[in-house]
């Protein structure tokens, strides 16, 4: 393996972990059910995608590339339905859109 | 038919990609699995137009690209909220309408909000979307998007 | 080593996921954390199958991502109706 394609999974796979971290963070910090969402979505987005770039660089052209691509295709279209699913019971089950009732929102 | 043919060959590739066996036993049940799945298939009537959007043929490839780059260009406008002291997050809802016609696009253009760090469709109708943004800037930037022009453009032109 | 440093990462994360799913005070929060986990988790098969040089393990994740998808809407389909029977509102267009 090349030394450029090392150096460029390292650093999509670091990246992939920092945006984890975030995400991660971002879960625990973020106050309201809402803004949570979003730190979820640094996670699966961001975070779960570069580390699977990573991955796939590592793999080369082989089946665990497939495989890897099959995981990446799962939570691509995965991952924003639960999210929407979530949001839209959230809201059905009477979780407020606005807190602190002072974000203004257009019309 | 032809429909349920390629549907067919596709479970089929599916099922020897994942395995990467190829004795005979194994071949066979692949191809006994892949003519179950699409009669059961058939029989839920999931298999229409919409499950099966083969007739965007590749313009819907460009599109991905561009979301990745959008995705990883939001994600880190939002790791940059989450990590400064101060958390200035300003929660917003904004609400309009998506110039989609068909049922494909709205679906993409909702699914692309929520996978965009930052927003979230949270109710979704051919008259209205309902989006909410972690900040004022990223719930306004939602509304008569970049990716909602680009959306509509591959839905109509083939 | 970088495979360890990615390990490191995500179990962080989950960490800090797992603290959410307690703490959360509605039951979306913990839904949403647990589906965070679920995402993680994935991750975590991901990348221990190459640090212990079995890509078997990529058949694992895929298994609990499909399962996790299941998992989540049920969960929330349950909280929002009642009941997991209900065909729901299905407007055909």
């Amino acid at each position: 393996m090349s030394l450029a394609v090392e150096i460029a999974s390292w650093a999509l796979l670091l990246a992939g972990g920092a945006f984890c971290v975030i995400g991660g963070l971002g879960l625990v910090r973020l106050r309201g059910f809402f803004p949570r969402t979003h730190a979820s979505s640094v996670l699966d987005g961001g975070g779960a995608g570069l580390i699977l770039a990573g991955l796939l660089l590592q793999a080369g052209w082989t089946l665990v590339a497939v495989k890897l691509l099959v995981i990446g295709v799962l939570i691509f279209f995965a991952s924003p339905t639960a999210a929407h699913a979530l949001a839209n019971a959230a809201l059905a089950r009477g979780v407020k859109l606005e807190q602190d009732g002072e974000a203004p929102s257009k019309r | 038919m032809l429909q349920r043919a390629i549907l067919f060959l596709l479970f089929y590739a599916f099922w020897i990609l994942m395995s990467g066996y190829f004795t005979p036993f194994l071949l066979g049940a692949g191809a006994a699995v892949s003519a179950a799945v699409v009669w059961f298939v058939r029989r839920m009537e999931v298999a229409d137009r919409e499950g099966h959007p083969v007739h965007l043929g590749w313009s819907a490839l460009g599109y991905w690209p561009w979301l990745v780059k959008e995705i990883l260009k939001s994600a880190i406008d939002v790791s940059k909220v989450i990590l400064d002291p101060r958390l200035p997050a300003s929660p917003t809802v904004v609400r309009f309408r998506p110039s989609q016609k068909t049922v494909v696009g709205l679906v993409t253009h909702a699914n692309s909000i929520t996978l965009t760090p930052g927003t979230l469709s949270v109710e979704v109708s051919p008259e209205r979307f309902v989006v909410h943004g972690l900040t004022r800037a990223s719930a306004q930037g939602a509304v008569d998007s970049e990716m909602d022009r680009r959306v509509a453009r591959f839905e109509g032109g083939r | 080593m970088m495979f360890a440093v990615a390990a490191l990462a995500l179990l962080v994360a989950l960490g800090l996921a797992l603290a959410r799913a307690v703490a959360g005070p509605t039951v979306f929060d913990r839904a949403l954390a647990g589906n965070s986990i679920g995402t993680l988790a994935m991750m975590m098969l991901a990348v221990l199958g190459f640090l212990a040089g079995r890509p078997e393990f990529l058949d694992l994740a895929i298994l609990y991502g499909l399962l996790n998808v299941i998992g989540t809407i049920a969960v929330l389909k349950f909280f929002r109706v009642g009941d997991l029977g209900d065909p729901g509102e299905d407007p055909r267009p």
